[in-house]
């Protein structure tokens, strides 16, 4: 099961993190903030080349503090952020993926939606 | 286990330098954090199992510590194999003296320098954010260490990054740290900094710690002690509330500090504008100042004051309040929370800032009393924070109109207008170019500027200024001027022209002003002319000098007076293409005048090149005191010479015309139009041919005739000649002729002639063949050598 999920708008501030209650929600919300660090760099290389689509994915970020941290960049440049306690190993990168999906058709149902404003902090029940 | 991950990332970064690339997840930096990470548990982990206060024991069971054979191994173990401690008393002591060794280290210094390093290599590894995140650590390793006024400059220094990327949890544990970290060293500047963004709408702490962080301010404020904060260590509270003490007790307040505000995120926004984009000059100008504050209790200011770009309008801007901090009295600067408050400040601008900008500079508002310690929150520009809505997705949202009735608008959604015009007076007067165009190149066109006044009242100091609009890509390409402006006809031109200064012009009175200018090429030209003035005005009960001024822009168009054509005749007005050395030709001027006005010249000139002359010795324009309509035509004729010895392209110079329109008269100097005459070949002859005979003939009288034969060449040349017979002459002279012409020397051949009918009869045709040139001198000839002349009759007598 992930740990913590977020979701980063374009201008890299958060729409949306929430972390397993027990959890120390600073310490998830810093790994977040420094994987941007990594989300940006790979980002600002691929845009050279042809934007693929494929390369929404981008896979395990860095190993680090006992954690995987897994990124997503969408093409108007929403990125999502799962994190996932490394003793997990029997997550696959295919459940990943299908993760990512799924919190992708969320966000583009939440868009879609009428009355939420482009920007705003993400509420949800 | 910090140990070991220090040396490994040691190693790494020796093996970087031999040349091993490390990308950005993985490098040294992530050891190096490990390492600082590994010892921070320990200190924590020693924190919590170590007592405070501890003894060394009195037996010494690590005095063998250095002779075992294992790191880590404890002496009085030694030699024993079962798991249970051989005697619990020395198991408890050699436990507790382990504690208290562990208690000496000081752990924080073993930190710091690890995650310096771990700093560094992220910074080459270009991950700021993970940069940033050590350096918070690292101020917490200071705030451990207690040495809090470097925290707290570590700290100031990543907050504001965090505000801009709007982490808001990760800000206010920041900025919690800061605050403790202030309190505990009595810096008031970042207590007082760090409280207003304590307390504001995106620091996640609940309403009972904002509440709190509130009563401790007002407690500064008057020079009370706030409350320490929690989670410090109590003999650093101790410490901190004694720094506090001596300094209220000392009696000396504090000096005011200021704070800005554009830079946090605070409990109180504030935004200012103008309620209109631009105001005219003789309406009062108001502003509009709200403050709205997500304090969570009532709070009271003693000052609002308003700066302006023009600091004389200051004084408008201030709001003061007389009560006391704390007395709840509900007054114009008592701000109650999730409130908004307006003020409404309205001026009369300047004369000196009419057509300018007027734009708010700043925004004051004073915590505290004055008297005492204070602290001026200070805004840039009308308001605004740390995060001025960098949404692009805010212009979708709509605009408020700047006039709306600001109460019922949400606080968000506010614009913020500080920067407004303010435009002249219009003038009213009535500014006229009278001309009666089109004008024509060069000549000096008479235009009139009329000014009527049709204000109410009288005006005075009229200036009036002509001066020529050029268009920027005219600037371009011509780099001088093309059209000149005079005042008077023998005054110089400019570009510019000033008519004189009229004092006063009573209302409906009319003033002409009268200009010339004169263009250089055809076209339409601008002209702008500015009527500035003075008139008294009324603006709210004074009577105040108010400058007006009036621009209208005029075009004048600009068209070529004649079209002039030159072309070359020979003497029998034939058009020739080429003119022959020696000979002369005529040169015919055809004008045709193009402008509507009709048109008197005065008279034309010819400016020959050199090789060119006259060949007359004075040659009068015939075109004196002519004068054209549109479509007339005027033609002459100048006869020239062409004087040079060798074949060439001559350049035979310019023609010009005197003019000027008939109705301007004599007021007015002629213009001139010059044009250049074409460029012609000119070639060499042989032999020149002069013809002397008289202009007509009578019947039965004798008309003699002379041919000078010219040798043009540098050789001797034979010469043969046959003249032929005609019907209408009788002919006495050499028919048939061989000659030598020496070098440069003539020839003369006389007949004498006998008309034999009346009437323009053909003249006997002489035929010259040069030996050495055969066949061409004919051509040459013919068109020198008449062939006709007249032959009057007799007078008739009625013969009976």
């Amino acid at each position: 099961m992930a740990v913590c999920v977020a979701v980063i708008a374009k201008e890299n501030y958060p729409l949306y993190i929430k972390t397993l209650p027990n959890e120390n929600e600073l310490k998830f919300h810093y790994t977040v903030h420094t994987s941007l660090d990594v989300i940006e760099e790979r980002i600002h290389s691929v845009s050279k080349n042809t934007n693929d689509l494929r390369e929404l994915y981008l896979g395990l970020l860095y190993p680090t503090e006992d954690y995987k941290v897994y990124g997503y960049v969408t093409n108007s440049r929403i990125k999502f952020i799962i994190v996932i306690e490394s003793t997990n190993a029997t997550i696959r990168d295919n459940e990943i993926r299908s993760m990512f999906r799924k919190l992708h058709n969320a966000y583009t149902d939440m868009v879609c939606n009428p009355f939420y404003t482009n920007g705003d902090i993400i509420e949800s029940t | 286990m910090s140990k070991q991950f220090a040396v490994f990332g040691d190693l790494f970064e020796e093996a970087i330098r031999a040349g091993l690339t490390a990308i950005q997840t993985q490098h040294p930096g992530f050891y190096y954090q490990e390492a600082a990470r590994y010892a921070i548990a320990r200190k924590q982990l020693c924190r919590g199992l170590c007592p405070a206060e501890l003894k060394y024991p009195a037996s010494d069971p690590l005095a063998e510590a250095d002779k075992m054979e294992y790191y880590g191994q404890r002496p009085w173990r030694q030699g024993h194999q079962s798991l249970e401690a051989p005697s619990v008393q020395k198991e408890r002591e050699g436990i507790q003296a382990l504690q208290y060794r562990e208690c000496q280290v000081d752990h924080s210094w073993l930190v710091i320098p690890l995650l310096s390093s771990a700093i560094a290599q992220f910074k080459k590894y270009k991950s700021p954010r993970m940069k940033r995140y050590l350096v918070v650590q690292m101020g917490e390793e200071y705030y451990h260490a207690k040495d809090y006024s470097k925290a707290l400059a570590l700290l100031g220094r990543v907050t504001w990054e965090y505000r801009s990327e709007r982490w808001w949890s990760i800000l206010t544990n920041i900025l919690q740290l800061s605050l403790r970290c202030a309190y505990l060293v009595m810096s008031f500047e970042e207590y007082v900094t760090v409280s207003i963004e304590l307390m504001g709408r995106y620091a996640q702490v609940p309403r009972e710690e904002k509440i709190r962080i509130q009563m401790n301010l007002h407690k500064i404020f008057q020079d009370e002690v706030p409350e320490p904060e929690h989670g410090c260590e109590h003999d650093s509270v101790e410490k901190g509330r004694a720094l506090w003490t001596t300094i209220s007790a000392g009696g000396k307040s504090r000096s005011p500090i200021v704070v800005e505000m554009n830079s946090i995120t605070a409990f109180v926004e504030c935004k200012a504008c103008f309620t209109a984009d631009s105001f005219l000059c003789e309406s009062p100008v108001t502003v509009k100042l709200g403050l709205h504050s997500f304090a969570p209790m009532p709070i009271r200011f003693s000052q609002l004051s308003v700066r302006f770009s023009n600091e004389a309008y200051n004084q408008f801007g201030i709001v003061v309040d007389e009560n006391a901090v704390d007395d709840p009295i509900e007054s114009t600067s008592y701000l109650k929370p999730g409130q908004t408050l307006w003020h409404t400040f309205q001026f009369i601008v300047e004369q000196d800032d009419v057509d300018c900008n007027l734009s708010i500079a700043g925004v004051d508002l004073v915590l505290g009393s004055l008297e005492g310690c204070c602290a001026t929150l200070r805004w840039t520009d009308g308001g605004g924070d740390a995060i001025v809505h960098p949404f692009a997705t805010q212009v979708h949202r709509k605009k408020v109109a700047l006039n709306a009735d600001f109460s019922v608008v949400s606080w968000d959604v506010l614009p913020s207008n500080y920067s407004t015009h303010i435009s002249p007076r219009e003038a009213n007067l009535d500014v006229q170019l009278l001309q009666k165009g089109p004008a024509l190149v060069n000549e000096f066109y008479l235009m009139t500027v009329s000014i009527t006044n049709t204000e109410v009242a009288q005006i005075s100091n009229v200036r009036t200024s002509i001066s020529v609009v050029t268009a920027v890509a005219d600037a371009v390409a011509t780099a001088q001027p093309n059209t000149f402006l005079y005042e008077d006809i023998d005054l110089p031109c400019s570009q510019l022209i000033s008519m004189p200064l009229l004092e006063e012009l009573k209302p409906n009175q009319k003033v002409d002003n009268v200009a010339y200018v004169r263009c250089v090429d055809s076209g339409a030209r601008l002209m702008c002319i500015q009527v500035s003035y003075q008139i008294p005005i009324d603006i709210s009960g004074k009577m105040s000098m108010c400058n007006c001024m009036k621009e209208i822009t005029s075009s004048i168009e600009v068209c070529e007076p004649f079209n002039i054509t030159v072309s070359l005749t020979n003497m029998k007005f034939e058009k020739i293409e080429k003119v022959q050395l020696g000979e002369a030709f005529l040169s015919r001027m055809e004008v045709k005048c193009l402008s509507p006005w009709p048109v008197a010249l005065q008279g034309s000139s010819l400016n020959l090149a050199k090789l060119v002359k006259f060949a007359d010795e004075e040659s009068l324009s015939q075109l004196t005191d002519v004068s054209l309509k549109q479509n007339d035509c005027a033609v002459e004729f100048r006869c020239l010479l062409s004087s040079g010895q060798t074949p060439s392209e001559i350049d035979i110079g310019s023609y010009s015309i005197e003019w000027r329109r008939v109705q301007n008269g004599a007021a007015v100097p002629f213009a001139s139009t010059t044009v250049s005459l074409p460029t012609v070949e000119a070639e060499p002859i042989p032999l020149s041919l002069h013809v002397d005979m008289p202009a007509y003939g009578h019947m039965k009288a004798v008309l003699p005739l002379t041919y000078l034969l010219h040798n043009q060449t540098p050789f001797v040349q034979d010469m043969e000649i046959a003249m032929e017979s005609s019907e209408a002459f009788m002919l006495s002279g050499h028919k048939q002729l061989f000659f030598r012409i020496l070098p440069d020397s003539q020839h003369i051949l006389r007949y004498n002639l006998f008309p034999l009918f009346p009437g323009y009869v053909t003249l006997p045709r002489l035929r010259v063949n040069m030996v050495r040139y055969s066949g061409v001198l004919d051509q040459l000839l013919s068109s020198v050598v008449p062939t006709h002349i007249f032959i009057k009759p007799f007078e008739k007598k009625v013969s009976a």
